[in-house]
């Protein structure tokens, strides 16, 4: 019994942690059609940003939380109005730029901080279920990517920003037609993306520490999570997570973390063969 | 001169500078620079395969290094086990080849997207480097070859020639044969893309639906295509492992898949010769940069320039930004800028314009 609530636990936050590193690509990819392979290095970002703000004195919570979404969402801001605007409407282009971003950055992270793990040990202590025990931090990494997509579905479905976002993606020249300056949009919700993914990589830091190279570790995940949800932001998220999560933490389970990570892609190969358009394509059609 | 013509001496250029290249470079250079170039070589190979399923195919394969390192750990996986090169050999090929059929099957009959494809392939690369890295206990082994995790597989025996298990290639014989396999696969491709076959990726690259409604199914022919492309990758991957001796898991890297991605791009896509320039080009760049670093070694100058992947991220960045079709297709451009231009003018001052051929 005490191990069932165990591997619940434990397969509920494989999918916290996996809806928490996807959100932020989700958002840029399913309101701007941007694939942005730069997205691991977001996360690494927000790692550094949040242990560089905790060495220098802030509390961990507020380098965690406001620090690092902060810092990535003026770098996310700054790349597309440098790079990605150029772009838009050329996938393939964004995508390589991206990738070279991702390779710059990782080259720049390594000149700065050196090619070494560094972390903050996990706040929170551990908690007691029967005979095992397992670390509070869990928990609360599973209530920050609930809050996290409560507050997004908030936002795009009962905001002014929302509405004006969603009918940007829609139609943008109706929305320019109508007043909406599409290229603020644009470059918000890149920015938001980012500031998302900065806020994952930070939450996630303490659990896996930091390296410059850490973003390939999120990377392959994150994006077979957005692509099996398909187009629907939020709900293909929550519904691939889930799938996935629950998948990989089974397997883990049963063998080891790698073999783990090798079903979640072999499952991800077959989904993808069974529903190209991912899974909000046919389920869940008129989710967010 | 027509089209035609210039394609035959373009051609013949090619070959008599491949040949030239091939039997005067170790007659005149040290044998640390053969060895330098071979490597060069090996990876110009690479470069042709994605050039051959991205340039001509219209598949954007960003995995290439996932079927380059299933060769390279193939052959030393079956060399270990055989002792003899010729059939660990073939299966470098076909074994990567059979895998890029497979991922191939679920990924263009799925027909998902080309933006998908770019990220199932990366992903399979990333699984690959991940299954492989943790496979560093003595408990992985195929047979008699132990699989290292992230130590690699060092000491692969060197390549024989077919049935002749003692007669072992050498360094320079190495060169030799990097250097005919890039020719065979460049004039290979050459002839395969003036064939049906080369015409119809093509056309389904330009247009695939209306390749589809001429009655062609793309499927098959992009499958086709990445398959011969997967098993050429294989091919300079079993090359590779038998250049250093030794594979690691750094060949499925993303800055590994990343390089060949740059090659194709700063080369030029839709042309062979681009890759192979782009290829050669960057490698020799980066170890330039490499290398030269200033007396007493300033620390600024190793953080920024001999840092590969700050440096390729700033190229690819520029070239998809400033120069999207790459160097060979953007120099053939001003070239026939700059021809038209004259025809023009010596229309214009009366001359009688020379009679096509």
């Amino acid at each position: 019994m005490d191990l069932v609530a165990l591997l619940a636990i434990q397969v509920l936050y494989a999918i916290a942690s996996l809806a928490l590193i996807s959100v932020g690509l989700a958002i840029i990819f399913g309101m701007m059609r941007v694939i942005n392979l730069a997205h691991g290095e977001f996360l690494m970002l927000g790692g550094y940003a949040a242990i560089v703000a905790t060495s220098h004195g802030i509390s961990i919570w507020l380098s965690m939380l406001v620090v690092a979404p902060i810092v990535v969402g003026i770098i996310g801001v700054i790349v597309e109005r440098t790079i990605i605007r150029f772009l838009y409407g050329r996938m393939i282009d964004t995508m390589l730029a991206t990738w070279g971003l991702s390779l710059f950055l990782v080259g720049l992270t390594t000149a700065i901080f050196g090619n070494t793990t560094v972390g903050i040990s996990a706040p929170l202590g551990s908690f007691q279920i029967g005979d095992y025990r397992t670390s509070a931090y869990t928990l609360f990494v599973i209530a920050v990517a609930a809050a996290v997509l409560g507050t997004i579905f908030a936002v795009m479905r009962w905001t002014r920003l929302g509405l004006i976002a969603r009918g940007t993606m829609q139609n943008a020249n109706m929305a320019a037609a109508l007043g909406v300056n599409p290229p603020r949009v644009y470059a918000v919700t890149f920015g938001a993306g980012a500031a998302l993914s900065g806020l994952a990589g930070a939450v996630l830091a303490p659990v896996s520490g930091v390296f410059p190279t850490i973003g390939v570790a999120y990377v392959a995940k994150s994006f077979i999570t957005v692509i099996g949800g398909g187009a629907a932001v939020l709900s293909g998220t929550i519904s691939a997570s889930a799938l996935f999560g629950t998948i990989n933490q089974i397997a883990t389970f049963v063998t080891t973390p790698v073999f783990g990570e090798v079903a979640l892609l072999a499952a991800a190969i077959v989904l993808i063969r069974l529903l190209p358009q991912g899974i909000t394509g046919r389920f869940f059609r008129r989710g967010l | 001169m027509s089209g035609r013509s210039l394609n035959l001496l373009g051609l013949l250029l090619v070959g008599v500078v491949g040949l030239a290249f091939m039997f005067l470079t170790p007659r005149l250079a040290e044998l640390d620079t053969v060895l330098d170039l071979t490597v060069y070589i090996i990876m110009a190979v690479l470069a042709l395969s994605l050039g051959l399923i991205w340039g001509y195919g219209g598949i954007l394969c960003f995995g290439q290094s996932a079927f380059f390192g299933l060769g390279a750990y193939t052959y030393a996986i079956t060399m270990f086990n055989i002792g003899e090169s010729t059939l660990p050999f073939l299966l470098a090929i076909v074994l990567p080849g059979a895998f890029a059929a497979l991922l191939g099957y679920f990924m263009f009959y799925g027909r998902i997207s080309d933006v998908y494809l770019g990220v199932i392939t990366l992903t399979v690369t990333l699984i690959l480097f991940n299954s492989m890295n943790s496979t560093a206990g003595p408990e992985f082994h195929v047979g008699a070859a132990r699989l290292g995790g992230f130590n690699g597989i060092p000491g692969i025996p060197p390549l024989n020639l077919p049935f002749h298990k003692s007669a072992v290639i050498d360094l320079e014989g190495m060169f030799y044969l990097a250097t005919g396999a890039l020719l065979l696969t460049y004039f290979g491709l050459r002839l395969l893309l003036a064939s049906q076959f080369g015409r119809i990726i093509v056309g389904i690259r330009e247009n695939e639906r209306r390749a589809e409604l001429l009655g062609y199914d793309p499927r098959a022919y992009k499958l086709a295509t990445f398959t011969i492309g997967g098993a050429l990758a294989g091919f300079a991957g079993c090359l590779f492992a038998n250049w250093g001796n030794f594979v690691s898991p750094t060949i499925f890297g993303l800055a590994q898949s990343a390089q060949i991605i740059i090659w194709v791009i700063v080369g030029g896509r839709g042309t062979l010769i681009g890759p192979v320039v782009g290829c050669i080009g960057i490698q020799w760049l980066s170890a330039a940069l490499g290398a030269n670093q200033p007396s007493g070694g300033a620390d600024w100058w190793s953080k920024i320039f001999a840092n590969a992947p700050l440096i390729l991220g700033v190229i690819l960045i520029a070239f998809v930004l400033l120069v999207p079709k790459g160097l060979v297709p953007t120099a053939a451009d001003i070239a026939s800028f700059f021809l038209r231009r004259r025809q023009r003018q010596r229309e214009q001052c009366g001359f009688e314009p020379q009679q096509a051929e």
